[in-house]
């Protein structure tokens, strides 16, 4: 499965970045092989609905799961209709530090 | 004449300029007065009369899931986020659509055609024999201010004599409502807020290309950087209502300072006066 991270940089190596639809990068990990995938967010800079359009383009990207730090309520209704599993990271470490999070079951369900 | 009533700061007193402005007018001449701040419309507090209310609707994308082969065209052109495309189903989300139709022309499968939407309502009712008044009101939770703006001034386009009463700010909402005016009143008070936010105003109206006077209202006789602003930047002072326990307890009472105080007409026809010279418009 393919878990979205939002993240400030574009390496596995960056802070996570709290923000979904505004987010400068997406990093999809493979939870199989170990290998990602960095995407520049079209979106970060939008004026408005960005939460809907960055939802729709970690759905074209086949994501299974997303991990950030806040959602809005578009981008959630988007993402629960799609059946992508969303979960909060709160801390303020990597890319890399929150997948293995994920990995080992510590990340709460966003509500 | 199409007369707009702006300030920058909210509570300097535009709906006290206008609606005192049309009750005095109203008397020898038609006057169309026109809420434009449809998120918080008052002038009908203070004309009582029987209100003929329609709504007023956007056209909103609705989605033929049968013929929808969720090619995700639609979602891709939408500037605003506002249809999402799943490989099963499309989202819509109501409150970010600007209403631009493009989702329906782009559609390779003809899968989607408009509906309208509501966001307010128009109210319209004759307080005194030659006033009409206009009241745009935008519904509660709708986001898009202008499209009621824009249709309380579309039903007011051919009435010879329009007052347009502005929302505070120099957003939108505020563009809308005056542009197109032959002239604009600013409305401002004796604080630094009144203005700083005067000086905000002004630039809208400037880069509007409309011209612009100012009236002071709740003055405590201290206005020098007011009139220095004024000064240097063209705008005449066209009326300067003092600050007065006595027309705030009027207004209080939602009244009109030119009905209880009739001597007052005199003070607002002058100020219509000034404004027709200024916009250059014969009477």
């Amino acid at each position: 499965m393919k878990v979205c991270i939002t993240s400030q940089g574009a390496t596995p190596d960056a802070k996570v970045e709290e923000r979904f639809g505004r987010a400068p990068y997406f990093i999809l990990m493979d939870s199989e092989t170990g290998s990602f995938e960095a995407v520049a967010n079209p979106f970060a800079d939008g004026a408005g609905g960005v939460g809907p359009k960055a939802a729709q383009l970690i759905i074209d990207k086949k994501a299974g799961a997303l991990i950030s730090g806040m959602l809005g309520g578009n981008a959630k209704a988007v993402l629960d209709a799609a059946g992508i599993v969303q979960y909060a990271y709160r801390s303020t470490g990597t890319v890399r530090e929150a997948f293995e999070a994920f990995k080992n079951n510590t990340l709460a369900r966003t509500q | 004449m199409k007369l707009a009533v702006a300030s920058g700061k909210g509570g300097t007193g535009k709906s006290m300029v206008a609606a005192n402005l049309a009750f005095t007018l109203a008397w020898t001449e038609n006057i169309t007065l026109v809420d434009c701040d449809v998120e918080e419309p008052n002038l009908h507090l203070f004309f009582s009369g029987h209100e003929e209310e329609r709504d007023v609707t956007v056209p909103v994308p609705v989605i033929d899931e049968s013929a929808c082969n969720h090619c995700g065209k639609c979602s891709e052109f939408c500037q605003y986020g506002a249809l999402t495309v799943l490989p099963d189903r499309v989202l819509f989300f109501p409150e970010l659509c600007h209403s631009c139709g493009g989702c329906t022309l782009v559609c390779p499968k003809g899968a989607i055609h408009e509906a309208p939407k509501r966001i307010g309502t128009l109210a319209i009712s004759h307080p005194m024999p030659k006033l009409k008044l206009i009241t745009g009101t935008l519904d509660s939770g709708s986001p898009h201010a202008v499209p009621v703006i824009r249709e309380a001034k579309r039903v007011s386009v051919r009435d010879p004599e329009v007052i347009l009463d502005t929302a505070p700010g120099t957003s939108c909402p505020v563009v809308e409502a005056i542009d197109g005016s032959d002239f604009c009143i600013l409305v401002t008070e004796s604080t630094p807020f009144g203005l700083h936010d005067l000086q905000l105003a002004a630039d809208v109206v400037t880069k509007l290309g409309i011209p612009a006077g100012v009236v002071i209202n709740r003055s405590d006789g201290k206005d020098d950087e007011t009139i220095r602003f004024c000064v240097d930047h063209d705008l005449e002072i066209l009326l300067t209502i003092p600050f007065s326990r006595e027309i705030a307890a009027i207004q209080g009472k939602g009244d009109l300072l030119c009905r209880a105080r009739p001597e007052w007409q005199k003070e607002f026809a002058a100020l219509a006066l000034k404004c027709r010279a200024l916009a250059g418009v014969e009477p």
